[in-house]
């Protein structure tokens, strides 16, 4: 079976090809730092179920603080010029867009169809990673097709790789930084101690007013925890399944449906979904680290408030 | 209450503009503490953590195969390919990606595009040029934080409308847990109506933003 082990193996030499270049490139005053950075980075995908829970402690420690204490630093070379982009664009036209197309088409056949098949009694893929190892097989076939059509030397992807790596610095990290945070404020009962705060000081009379309080608690809590998945457990046990569903009889399938979407309203305006919100600004080259979270806000909170409207007016019809 | 430390301490430190790994490592400390953990109890959890989620940040195995396209012109060929439509405006680019992405997502196919794969590489190149020659530096901003903001939306609101995305499924598994037995179609048929809804309000204001845009352009 092909499991996650694979994907990881290639991202770590991946990341320890960028340490490497890194620490070459005297275009770059911190390139120390940026090789330390990245290679600490490839030792965690290469051997970090050997290291032990406090050894990837200590890594993640030493990441943060190298990241996080000064900064990390940008080539100035590499990229091609731009009348060479131009010029290649003009060249190769629309067949540009091929490889760019063999990522989804294979991340498609692998979701829909590779993941059904089996090697003797096991499946060929890990189903629960199926998306992420077609991805990676995806990115791996697109860069085949890319040679093939430009001719371009074997060490490109790595030195391009390496460059909008570097664009987006350590915000690369910040998502599963926040993912392990998620996993700590768990263990913590984080959770629960704002389910009863909600319950204990706000009074739910009437069904309008359980259907703002879930609401508004789903996109608030999902602002402060910076993914909807953890509001819900807490806003649904604490709020909706009591209140909504069995003191006012709320159908529990629209009350849910609709109070995960109200999360996501939430995971709109968060720098904490870091890879929704963040890495962009930094992939973008923008300005402001919350450019984003500004486009995204007027969205949101109409989004939010017909939330409440649509929970209030179909959860309560009578059920037929 | 006092475990709600280490959720303040993510709040001020996003606010004050520290390095946000550094404020994830300061939370995590204080959350620990708080609940009554040793510091070398918290570094072997958050060290345990941070290992089980790798395969959040394997995902930028992608970078390199986009790097190989931005050299030989990707994003050039993406502006031109738009200049070429006659009557391919601002307006009609976006809407028709937001459309794109709900569609694909309700069926499923959330990974086809994304902020690297396509955001990055193709549309906020192809907005650009559909907002025309004229383009200021504050408004090329825009254009690009609107184009990811589209593809954030257009993934939210079409993927719960597919039924075995996972936070259709935590539901499922979380209310089976709660003694309520529901269907993933029971869920996913009520995020119809919020899907609608985010395409009419972030269609308007892409239409309203896109009026702006040709006024300060003046095309």
């Amino acid at each position: 079976m092909i499991k996650l082990g694979v994907v990881y193996g290639l991202a770590g030499l991946v990341f320890a090809a960028y340490a490497i270049l890194s620490i070459r490139d005297q275009t770059n005053p911190r390139r120390g730092r940026n090789a330390l950075f990245w290679g600490l980075l490839a030792a965690s995908f290469l051997a970090g179920d050997r290291f032990g829970d406090l050894g990837n402690g200590i890594l993640v420690l030493i990441l943060a603080v190298t990241a996080g204490v000064g900064r990390l630093g940008q080539g100035t070379g590499g990229g091609a010029a731009l009348a060479d982009r131009q010029t290649s664009a003009l060249r190769f036209g629309n067949r540009l867009f091929l490889p760019a197309l063999v990522i989804p088409v294979v991340v498609l056949f692998g979701t829909l169809v590779v993941k059904t098949w089996s090697l003797g009694p096991e499946p060929l893929l890990d189903p629960k990673q199926a998306t992420l190892i077609s991805l990676a097989a995806g990115a791996i076939l697109a860069a085949g097709a890319a040679f093939a059509l430009f001719r371009q030397p074997l060490i490109t992807p790595l030195q391009e790789g390496r460059r909008l790596m570097d664009l987006v610095g350590w915000a690369a990290l910040l998502p599963q930084m926040l993912a392990a945070l998620g996993a700590l404020f768990a263990l913590a009962g984080v959770g629960r101690v704002v389910g009863d705060l909600v319950t204990t000081w706000i009074p739910m009379n009437t069904p309008a007013m359980a259907v703002v309080v879930y609401c508004l608690g789903m996109a608030l809590f999902t602002v402060v925890m910076g993914n909807a998945f953890a509001a819900f457990p807490v806003m649904t046990a604490g709020v909706a399944l009591p209140f909504l569903v069995h003191r006012f009889g709320g159908d529990p399938a629209i009350v849910c449906a609709i109070g995960m979407l109200s999360g996501f309203c939430g995971t709109l305006m968060t720098p904490l979904a870091a890879n929704f919100n963040v890495v962009p600004t930094a992939l973008l080259e923008l300005k402001d680290r919350f450019a984003v979270i500004r486009a995204q806000i007027p969205t949101a909170l109409p989004l939010l408030l017909i939330n409440m409207v649509l929970m209030y007016v179909f959860a309560f019809r009578p059920h037929g | 209450m006092l475990i709600l430390l280490g959720v303040a301490v993510v709040v001020a430190g996003f606010a004050a503009g520290f390095n946000p790994l550094l404020v994830v490592v300061a939370s995590a400390f204080a959350t620990g503490l708080a609940a009554g953990l040793s510091p070398v109890e918290v570094l072997e959890a958050f060290g345990k953590a941070f290992n089980d989620n790798r395969y959040v940040s394997a995902a930028w195995l992608i970078l390199p195969v986009i790097g190989m396209l931005e050299r030989a012109g990707l994003q050039e060929r993406a502006r031109d390919l738009i200049r070429g439509f006659r009557g391919m405006t601002f307006g009609r680019l976006m809407i028709g990606y937001l459309l794109l992405r709900q569609l694909t997502s309700a069926l499923g196919l959330t990974s086809i595009a994304g902020q690297t794969q396509t955001v990055r590489p193709l549309l906020a190149p192809m907005a650009e040029a559909a907002a025309g020659e004229g383009l200021g530096e504050d408004d090329r901003q825009r254009v690009r934080a609107l184009s990811a903001a589209t593809d954030n939306i257009g993934l939210f609101f079409g993927e719960d409308i597919f039924m075995a995305i996972g936070s259709i499924l935590l539901m499922v598994g979380f209310l089976d847990q709660s003694g309520v037995r529901l269907e993933p179609l029971d869920l996913s048929r009520w995020a119809i109506p919020s899907a609608i809804a985010a395409f009419a309000i972030h269609g308007a204001r892409i239409v309203i933003f896109g009026r702006g845009l040709s006024r300060r352009t003046g095309t």
